[in-house]
């Protein structure tokens, strides 16, 4: 964490804010989207969240629409750890899409 | 806590020794094997391959481990899990948990199976007659890690 300056100008609340992060597609989602992953640059009028991420990609159609369809049970997880559609995401965190885990 | 990924098979009689000799208040020595059927969902397997999200798997399994010593009493526990191809008969998990008392050897050794089949990030892909297909998640899963 880097300390803010002291002479900083106000944010403007109003400003979009944009965060790049690092998108992660395992097993059968790897497959539909026919890649491993990506980054993307997602633009909110708050903090972007989860659901931006999830928002942006729907939005594409195609398999992207239909696997992560409301309904179907992905789950996301940043930086590793499980992560509701609320939770704020930052710049470089890795944000991973996972199908109903089957191991054991 | 010992946590292991990896590709080899592994030796569920030496993990149980090495565990039970570690502390001579071990009274209860509980394990589970998890091994590839050769039928599943109607269809004959022939083989599967097992992946993981490297990096989360560890910190889901350290995560449930955690979880098993905050609920039961037990001194320790081991996951081994395999990644990679696997044929039918082959064994693809191992859970050990000692204790002084059987009680919460059992019951931690099945709350750590029941976690790990519902939050580890492993997926199956299996080879069967009409193809490849993913595995799909069962609700009898999230049913068995409710319970606890």
């Amino acid at each position: 964490m880097t300390a803010a300056p002291l002479l900083a100008p106000p944010a403007d609340p109003c400003a979009p804010v944009a965060v790049t992060v690092r998108l992660v597609y395992l097993a059968r989602l790897r497959d539909a989207f026919g890649s491993p992953g990506e980054t993307l640059t997602v633009a909110s009028a708050t903090v972007p969240a989860v659901l931006d991420v999830l928002t942006l990609l729907r939005a594409r159609g195609g398999a992207f629409a239909r696997e992560l369809a409301l309904g179907r049970s992905v789950r996301v997880a940043v930086n590793h750890t499980m992560a509701g559609d609320a939770q704020p995401i930052g710049d470089g965190d890795e944000v991973a899409l996972l199908p109903p885990v089957t191991g054991g | 806590m010992t946590i292991r990924i990896q590709r080899e098979d592994f030796d569920a009689g030496a993990e149980m020794a090495r565990m039970r000799r570690a502390h001579r208040s071990v009274g209860a020595v509980a394990s589970f094997v998890g091994v590839v059927r050769d039928h599943n969902d109607g269809a004959a397997v022939t083989g599967l391959v097992l992946e993981h999200y490297p990096g989360m798997t560890e910190k889901a399994l350290e995560a449930i481990v955690a979880d098993a010593h905050a609920r039961f009493v037990i001194l320790d526990a081991l996951v081994v899990h395999r990644i990679g191809a696997l044929e039918p008969g082959d064994p693809i998990v191992l859970v050990v948990v000692t204790s002084s008392h059987r009680g919460d050897a059992f019951d931690a050794c099945r709350f750590v199976m029941d976690y790990l089949k519902t939050r580890a990030p492993f997926w199956k892909k299996e080879t069967t007659p009409a193809g490849v297909r993913w595995v799909e998640a069962r609700g009898s899963d999230d049913d068995a890690a409710a319970r606890w």
